[in-house]
């Protein structure tokens, strides 16, 4: 067993886990900011898939990572207008829309995929990287942590900014009174659904800059169906926060570190099946969720659409 | 006393009409507000009052007629527009974000992409505290609050942008009876710095209590106006006759009976034979305790025991554990210990069926939220309870033939207004709701019954209805529990009255002469001598 | 209770304009992708209805469907959203595949089928019970426990039929395979198994069930308002475990029915996704377990013709997907303005 833990497993676990664990953490802190409002979006999976796409293929013809996350962010805000016209302006059920819009995505970028790609399946190169001098020379932990590209190290400070916000300004107040008590925030003179509507706009930016980097920067390619649940684990994690997105970070480094080790145990060697590995996260997952269901917290006006003055 | 008299309004309504699906919710009603005055909005539930209020916190539009503020027309579109125009209103259900503190609360509304500024809103806090007399510590979460302190915050935020205006909606409901003075001394020192206050209630003697001018709503109209110069001249007996008359004026026979309802309301106890005080108790607990959930308030040690024919009242302040003492009688919640004994057989531990074996029914006070499925026939809901047992079902299959005719002649007797028996209980009023309740948990069997606040929201007929249900319920020997916030309620119903603070039962008082100030004692919490 | 004929047109259009619209919207897709959505929609007819073998296709289809459907309407009428059907049905398929080959060497073919039935429908109860109990005991929202619990499964059902249940004299990763002739007997002289009998006998018990007993009645007043369920003294624990337990054991069927009666053994990889296909069609019938017979056969028309066309016309199947989503959306853009319309007459 000692074998095991060598320098080299070690350094690409932990590479792996950050790759990984970036999209989870941008969809959990999204997710967070919608559960937040008010409103449940099981559409985050669709939103982080469309994102994947646009985000490739604006990385393919450009050229431009950048320009890739850019298209992703705005892939996913498509998508989340989609949502925040049925569910936040229309008040339909957050549920049924949430999974038409997944199950949509899946279709149109498989579709639109076996048009464009299915015959040549382009990748892209590497990802650029911005290595932070002195840290990037630590064995193990540099090439991890700070040889990576800087979107990487943006999202680490988003989870400080979306803190900041949560506690100190008037968005946190409004985003925690929109799904605490909508009509107590009305009555305060902030109109409901356009927060709930700005946060849902968000999550799928955040989502959709999320499946960008699974796509640009995880897999340098794009394949149909390629999220495979990261969202959903996105909407675990926020469900497990408790609105504090701290705990997003330190849930999505959990998550990612149990999918990096498929990759770090075959570079490891050990011949274990993918399946068995592909198990881990999502077994990982239903542990935690077991042995901390109890401490989980939904905003009591979770997934229902708000009226003014209704009777 | 009234400086501002002889100005121009603050506030004044122009022939304002709201309608919904199947309501005039407002008539063409034209009322002025002045500065410096405690204008009392006086009408039973269902009048038009919170639609009237809806609108001027700009929650609802109009469909017809206009509001001036100042002498100038104005358009109140939304809450925001509201409290711009310095209207602050405290809603009758709490608006307030049981997740953020006093002082977040109060930030609330603020510009959304700024930082918010607590220092300067703890100083409006402590100006505005100052002003109203209240002290609350800024920094505790809303949901550890009392709900008396929950409405002083209210009061805080509606006066945070410098109110002209302040709307109560009936903030008596959940006040002990010294909170209900408190609230009288904050509105004349507001009043006395000139802002006119907009005081809502149902009550016929808080009106005439607090208010400079009254004015009365019913089935939403105006229906009439004692300016504050008429009323000073009357006296209280004629103030309310004067009132009655407008209320009830050019109504027939069923108005009557309202006026009675109303006028009865804190006159004392109802005449009523008595039962049989040396007969065995029909229900019995003993040191019972329940386990706390976030937000509840449990059972800390509660016995008590009533006897057939015997109403027994529970008094106290809204959310001091009246709801698991109800929920503990009907077996609808586990006891953590101690022991309850329905005609001498013990009943600790088992669920709502067992219960009601025994003869317990549970007529709960929220008739949407729990003790119906507002989806479901009104037939479906009359046997509810039943489900699974005979003579509706058999070896588990519906006799929906039986179910149907079984509702039909319910129906019939319990005069429930509604279009069949497959109409979904939601399409019903609150008043036929209730009715259906009534009628399923109140037949041959039932030895015990506890109602829990059965006149809540109800208008004047169904409250009379409903009382007299309970009136009917003892004399034929039913051991009844009542519980309620309303005093008055109480008053005219039981027997004996319990009071309960903080999940005790703080003391039990006979429904005597000096009753009603022994039990506003007990209330805040001050044990029986 | 006779309907009006106003009552009638206005429930049959809720029905039809969302499916009408959601072909519309498809076929603009289609055109967008330069195909011709009127040649596609006339070859999946052509395939799926009109040809004797695509409609003997289409009704072996129908028979999971139906099973998974049955699973569902027990399901949303309790108020529970089980999306974990998947891993459930797949499971139970694994369960299937590697039990009746070992079973038939030493028992008749109707005992290894029914054996192979039972222990399906426990295994898949069995894979439902982490989110009954979560959602039991502490209310977790059972939309993420059962997605986790499905792709956990399909891992899983992967890992079994690759490791343990693997048969050796086969190079590709399969189970043993069933022969033909112990399989689920065929109807008259059609290649179709007798798993829609089943499937139909299930949809039938369910819609009684729903209807007219008064455990039915229990699950559908859980549904329908939870805490008027514990007022009245129901279990609402127990009937969560139950509903689980039902929803789960149906899908658990509909993937035994699907190994004994057209695949007899299961191969690696194999995953046909119908779960969450079947939700639009469950909210389609409003939950009443007749109405979806139709939308199923509807559907899997649509399935078998898209197959075909994927290999013809080169519109892939994903395009099922497409519509699956459409369908959603204007099933409950439709409800919405019908609210809206019966508000306003109200008033």
């Amino acid at each position: 067993m000692g074998g095991l833990f060598t320098e080299t497993f070690v350094a690409s676990l932990l590479f792996g886990a950050v790759t990984v664990g970036i999209p989870l953490l941008l969809a959990g802190l999204g997710e967070q900011i919608s559960e937040k409002s008010g409103v449940l979006n099981i559409g985050i999976e669709g939103m982080m898939l469309i994102g994947a796409y646009g985000g490739f293929v604006a990385a393919y013809y450009t050229g431009s990572f950048w320009l890739g996350f850019l298209a992703g962010g705005i892939s996913g805000m498509v998508v989340a207008s989609l949502m925040v016209l049925f569910c936040v302006i229309l008040s339909m059920n957050q549920i049924v829309i949430g999974i038409a819009l997944t199950i949509g995505a899946e279709g149109l970028t498989a579709l639109l995929h076996h048009f464009q790609f299915s015959r040549s399946y382009p990748r892209l190169s590497e990802a650029p990287s911005l290595d932070i001098p002195g840290l990037n020379d630590i064995p193990v932990i540099g090439p991890a942590f700070f040889e990576r590209h800087p979107l990487v190290y943006l999202s680490i400070l988003l989870v400080v900014f979306v803190a900041w916000l949560f506690r100190r300004t008037h968005i946190g107040l409004n985003l925690q009174a929109a799904g605490d008590n909508p009509a107590a925030l009305d009555a305060a003179g902030v109109d409901v659904k356009l927060t709930r509507a700005g946060a849902v706009l968000t999550t799928g930016m955040l989502a959709g800059i999320g499946g960008a980097f699974m796509a640009n920067v995880g897999a340098g390619i794009f394949v149909p169906f390629m999220i495979h649940g990261a969202g959903f684990i996105g909407i675990v994690l926020a469900m497990l926060a408790r609105g504090n997105p701290y705990w997003v970070l330190l849930g999505a480094a959990l998550f990612g570190a149990s999918l990096a080790l498929t990759t770090a145990l075959q570079v490891a060697g050990l011949n274990i099946p993918t399946d068995v590995v592909q198990m881990l996260p999502f077994a990982m997952v239903i542990v935690v969720l077991v042995l901390f269901a109890r401490h989980s917290y939904l905003p009591p006006s979770l997934a229902l659409p708000y009226h003014r003055g209704e009777r | 006393m009234n400086p501002a008299a002889g100005q121009a309004p603050q506030v004044s309504l122009h022939g304002i009409t709201k309608r919904y699906p199947g309501v005039l919710a407002n008539d063409d009603i034209s009322l002025a507000f002045h500065g410096g005055e405690v204008h009392a909005l006086l009408g039973e539930n269902g009048a038009g009052k919170s639609t009237l209020i809806g609108i001027l916190a700009g929650m609802q539009q109009p469909d017809d007629g206009h509001i001036e503020i100042a002498g100038k027309r104005v358009r109140i579109t939304s809450p925001r527009e509201s409290l711009r125009l310095r209207i602050g209103t405290v809603f009758q259900h709490v608006l307030l974000v049981n997740s953020l503190t006093v002082i977040e609360n109060l930030m609330l509304g603020g510009a959304w992409w700024q930082k918010h500024d607590r220092k300067s809103a703890l100083g409006r806090f402590h100006e505005i505290s100052e002003l109203l007399g209240v002290e609350i510590d800024p920094d505790v979460p809303i949901g550890r609050l009392s709900l008396g302190q929950q409405q002083q915050v209210e009061i805080i935020r509606a006066l945070w942008h410098g109110g002209n205006v302040l709307v109560l909606d009936e903030p008596t409901s959940m006040l002990t009876p010294q909170g209900v003075e408190e609230l009288g001394a904050v509105m004349r020192r507001l009043s006395g710095q000139g802002v006119a206050i907009i005081f809502v209630t149902h009550k016929l003697r808080e009106a005439y209590a607090f208010g400079d001018r009254i004015s009365v709503l019913r089935q939403g109209q105006l229906a009439g106006d004692i300016p504050p110069e008429r009323l000073q001249a009357l006296g209280e007996e004629e103030a309310t006759n004067e009132i009655i008359r407008l209320m009830f004026r050019a109504a027939g026979e069923v108005a009557g009976a309202d006026a009675e309802t109303m006028v009865r309301e804190g006159h004392g106890r109802r005449a009523r034979a008595d039962f049989d005080r040396s007969g065995k108790d029909a229900i019995t607990l003993n040191h019972v305790v329940t386990r706390a959930e976030p937000g509840e308030c449990a059972l800390a040690d509660i016995s008590f025991s009533v006897k057939p024919g015997e109403v027994f009242g529970i008094a106290g302040v809204d959310g001091n554990g009246q709801k698991h003492l109800a929920e503990v009688l009907a077996g609808q919640r586990p006891a953590l210990s101690g022991a309850i004994e329905v005609n001498g057989t013990v009943a600790a531990h088992s669920g709502v069926p067992a219960r009601r074996r025994l003869g317990v029914r549970y007529i709960t006070d929220e008739r949407l939220g729990e003790g119906t499925v507002a989806g479901h026939s009104v037939a479906t809901n009359l046997v509810l309870k039943e489900i699974g047992a005979p003579p509706f079902w058999r070896d588990g299959v519906t006799l929906w033939r039986r179910i149907f005719s079984h509702a039909r002649q319910v129906i019939e007797t319990h005069d429930i207004r509604t279009p069949s028996e497959h109409t979904l209980l939601g399409r019903l009023s609150g008043g036929n709701i209730q009715k259906v309740l009534l009628a399923r948990e109140i037949s041959a069997d039932s030895s015990v019954v506890i109602f829990n606040k059965p006149t809540y929201g109800l208008d004047l007929q169904n409250t009379r209805l409903a009382r007299e249900r309970i009136i009917k319920a003892a004399e034929q020997g039913i051991a009844t529990i009542v519980i309620s916030t309303e005093l008055d309620e109480l008053i005219e119903l039981c027997d004996r009255i319990g009071v309960m603070f903080g999940g005790e039962m703080a003391g039990i008082v006979d429904n005597q002469a000096n009753a009603e100030a022994q039990i506003g004692r007990l209330m805040t919490g001050a044990k029986a001598a | 209770m006779t309907a009006r004929p106003g009552e009638v047109v206005s429930s049959v259009s809720r029905v039809l304009v969302p499916i009408v619209l959601a072909l519309v919207v498809g076929g603009l897709i289609l055109l967008a992708l330069g195909k011709d959505p009127l040649a596609y929609y006339d070859y999946v007819l052509q395939r799926g209805l009109f040809s004797w073998s695509g409609f003997q296709q289409t009704v072996i289809r129908s028979a999971p469907l139906l099973l998974i459907a049955s699973g569902l309407i027990v399901a949303f009428r309790a108020g529970i959203w089980n999306l974990g059907v998947d891993g459930q049905f797949l499971l139970a398929a694994v369960a299937a595949a590697a039990l009746a080959p070992l079973l038939i060497t030493s028992l008749p073919s109707w005992l290894t089928i029914v054996i192979c039935c039972a222990v399906s429908i426990l295994v898949a109860m069995a894979w439902s019970l982490v989110p009954a109990f979560l959602k039991a005991q502490y209310g977790l929202n059972e939309i993420v426990t059962t997605l986790m619990m499905t792709f956990l499964g399909i891992s899983f059902a992967n890992v079994l039929v690759k490791l343990p249940f693997d048969d050796p004299d086969n190079s590709v990763p399969q189970t043993m395979t069933l022969p033909v002739a112990d399989r689920l007997g065929r109807l008259f002289d059609t290649t179709i198994h007798s798993g829609i009998i089943i499937a139909l006998l299930a949809v039938f018990a369910v819609h009684f069930v729903m209807t007219r007993t008064a455990f039915g009645l229990r699950l559908q007043i859980v549904g329908a308002n939870p805490r008027a369920a514990k007022h009245a003294g129901m279990s609402v624990g127990r009937l969560t475990y139950a509903t689980f337990a039902l929803s789960a054991g149906l899908a658990g069927l509909g993937g035994a029915v699907e190994i004994l009666g057209v695949w007899g053994t299961m191969r690696a990889d194999w995953n046909p996704a119908y779960g969450l296909l079947v939700v639009p069609l469950v909210f389609l019938a409003r939950f009443n377990g007749i109405a979806v017979i139709g939308f199923t056969l509807f559907f899997a028309i649509l399935m078998i013709g898209g197959e075909s066309a994927s290999r013809r016309l080169g519109v892939p199947n994903f395009y099922v997907l497409v519509l699956v989503a459409l369908l959603l959306i204007f099933l409950a853009l439709v409800e919405y303005l019908d609210h809206i319309s019966r508000q306003r007459k109200k008033a």
